[in-house]
């Protein structure tokens, strides 16, 4: 519980700070630091697959090229855009509302406890998430990596030389 | 788990620690002698019989240099980076199994750090994360050239992390375990030839290695520190231990990725005709089954950093005798030779197994003294 507590209490620090930060570049190493809390959950939670693909995937993936964008277009307080009042109205309402409705749904859930004889303390573990993956949801699986495909093709698409365009 | 066999794995873990930090020291002055032979040189001799204290001096050296903050450079960020690049470096040997268990009565020591059943994925994760200590300190330098490094840097490792990942799915096709411990026991079966994962995986093996040498920033694709375009690359502005400590997370990231690539494709602790050994061992010279089977483990210990070692001398040979690639045609390797090759290769794998070419694994070590 302590060590829920303490990841947690990391995990919103870090969520704030994201917001909170001037520096965009800050701002995404503390997303970083968010994303390695998340994983640390999942692992109390005995989800090792997950755990280790959300480090991979967000962490060391689509953190670098965000840190790598950030980098290239050398964003600071000096060359921040600054919004008219009307965007950061319309942001506070529209976050507001979204945060009510949250509240409102999760204000009268209760959580449900386990029966600690029939659970299965394994099922994060990879190899039953492969046969719940392949076996119960193997529609879901192969129409989301159809989804995958077709992002992976427009993106060459769009990178592709015209003809006649040299870079370099 | 025990308290004893938690204190007896805390004491592996800061062995393991220990060890990757003094191959990163001696790999400082291997480096120089190696190069010193292909280059027909001396090499260094002077500190010590055959400079062998060179790295203490080295080391003294960087410890006395100025420590210097660039203007207008992050600060935080700056310190910051060099030890992320250390950290991330040393997480990685953790999972790898050194050796098999050591049994002494009750007591059972594994001589790995940890054993996790996503042993490959956290290797993968951890290396994934090493770009962050170069591209946060190219950025908080405050220096153009090193901001391009930091570029180079991401760009490369992310490019060549696919290739990466894709051959070794090959791998896990085949094996059907994401545990290294596994990996390695699968390459030798008791009683019956057994090969090493090289014979059947030999494509997926030099596309691993060559995204091995992307991902470690080692010659031929050392264009982050590429020193005729860059000046120094991430590094231009550091000087002191700080320096020294990019450098030597070069150093230790080169042991793991020698060690990845024993355990993954070379059979690990395995060395040929050891049951054979173990059954000489006990029958004819009278020895206890613990004991026997001890004088195995250590002695694949001694084989896993034979195969190790022959690694760290390979990616040093290619340093001295390869020139750099251009920016260009490491991202077309990367793109379009690379990745293609390992999707193919992948194909293969599950034609291969398919047809029945390539055996079923059998996990033997569940049901035997071994596991």
């Amino acid at each position: 519980m302590s060590l829920f507590l303490f990841l947690s209490f990391v995990a919103l620090l870090s969520a704030l700070g994201v917001v909170l930060a001037k520096n965009p570049v800050h701002s995404v190493l503390f997303l970083i630091l968010t994303f390695f809390t998340l994983s640390a959950h999942y692992l109390t939670l005995n989800a090792q697959f997950l755990a280790a693909v959300n480090i991979i995937v967000y962490a060391g993936a689509i953190m670098v090229l965000f840190l790598f964008v950030i980098m290239f277009l050398n964003l600071n307080e000096d060359t921040e855009p600054h919004k008219p009042a009307l965007a950061k109205i319309a942001a506070a309402i529209a976050g507001g509302s979204l945060l009510l409705i949250m509240v409102a749904a999760l204000r009268g859930v209760q959580p449900v406890g386990y029966d600690a004889n029939t659970f299965n303390s394994q099922v994060g573990m990879v190899d039953q998430l492969g046969l719940v993956l392949f076996k119960q949801y193997s529609l879901p699986f192969e129409l989301a990596s159809i989804l995958l495909l077709a992002a992976m093709v427009g993106s060459v698409m769009l990178g592709k030389r015209e003809t006649g365009e040299r870079n370099f | 788990m025990t308290l004893e066999t938690l204190g007896w794995q805390g004491l592996v873990v800061l062995v393991v620690f220990g060890i990757s930090l003094l191959i990163a020291t001696y790999c400082t002055y291997a480096e120089r002698v190696i190069a010193a032979f292909l280059q027909d040189r001396v090499g260094p001799d002077r500190a010590g019989p055959f400079g062998i204290v060179q790295p203490l001096a080295d080391a003294v050296k960087l410890f006395t240099k100025e420590e210097f903050f660039p203007s207008g450079a992050n600060k935080a960020l700056f310190i910051f980076g060099p030890c992320l690049a250390m950290i991330t470096a040393l997480m990685s040997s953790a999972v790898i199994p050194f050796g098999n268990i050591l049994q002494f009565g009750e007591t059972a020591i594994r001589l790995q750090g940890i054993e996790i059943n996503v042993g490959m994925l956290y290797v993968f994760g951890i290396v994934s994360l090493g770009v962050y200590g170069i591209m946060i300190g190219g950025w908080a330098s405050n220096n153009k050239f090193s901001l391009l490094g930091a570029i180079r840097a991401a760009s490369q490792n992310i490019s060549y992390e696919l290739a990466m990942g894709l051959a070794l799915i090959a791998v896990l096709m085949m094996s059907g375990s994401l545990s290294l411990r596994d990996i390695t026991l699968q390459q030798s079966v008791p009683g019956e030839w057994h090969f090493w994962n090289i014979v059947k995986q030999p494509l997926g093996f030099i596309i691993f290695i060559v995204c091995a040498f992307a991902e470690t920033n080692r010659t031929p694709f050392d264009l982050p520190e590429c020193e005729t375009e860059l000046v120094g690359g991430y590094h231009t502005e550091y000087s002191s231990m700080k320096m020294g400590l990019y450098l030597f997370a070069e150093y230790v990231n080169v042991f793991v990725a020698s060690a990845v690539m024993s355990v993954i494709y070379f059979g690990g602790f395995n060395f040929p005709f050891q049951y054979e050994l173990r059954e000489w061992l006990h029958s004819a010279q009278g020895l206890s089954v613990d004991a026997a089977q001890n004088i195995i483990v250590i002695l694949g210990v001694v084989t896993i950093f034979a195969k190790i070692f022959a690694f760290i001398f390979f990616f040093m040979w290619v340093r001295w005798t390869l020139p750099r690639f251009r920016y260009d045609q490491l991202m077309r390797l990367g793109w379009t030779i690379l990745i293609p090759l390992a999707i193919f290769n992948i194909l293969l794998t599950g034609g291969l197994i398919t047809t029945g070419i390539i055996p079923e694994i059998k996990q033997w070590w569940v049901s035997s003294p071994l596991g």
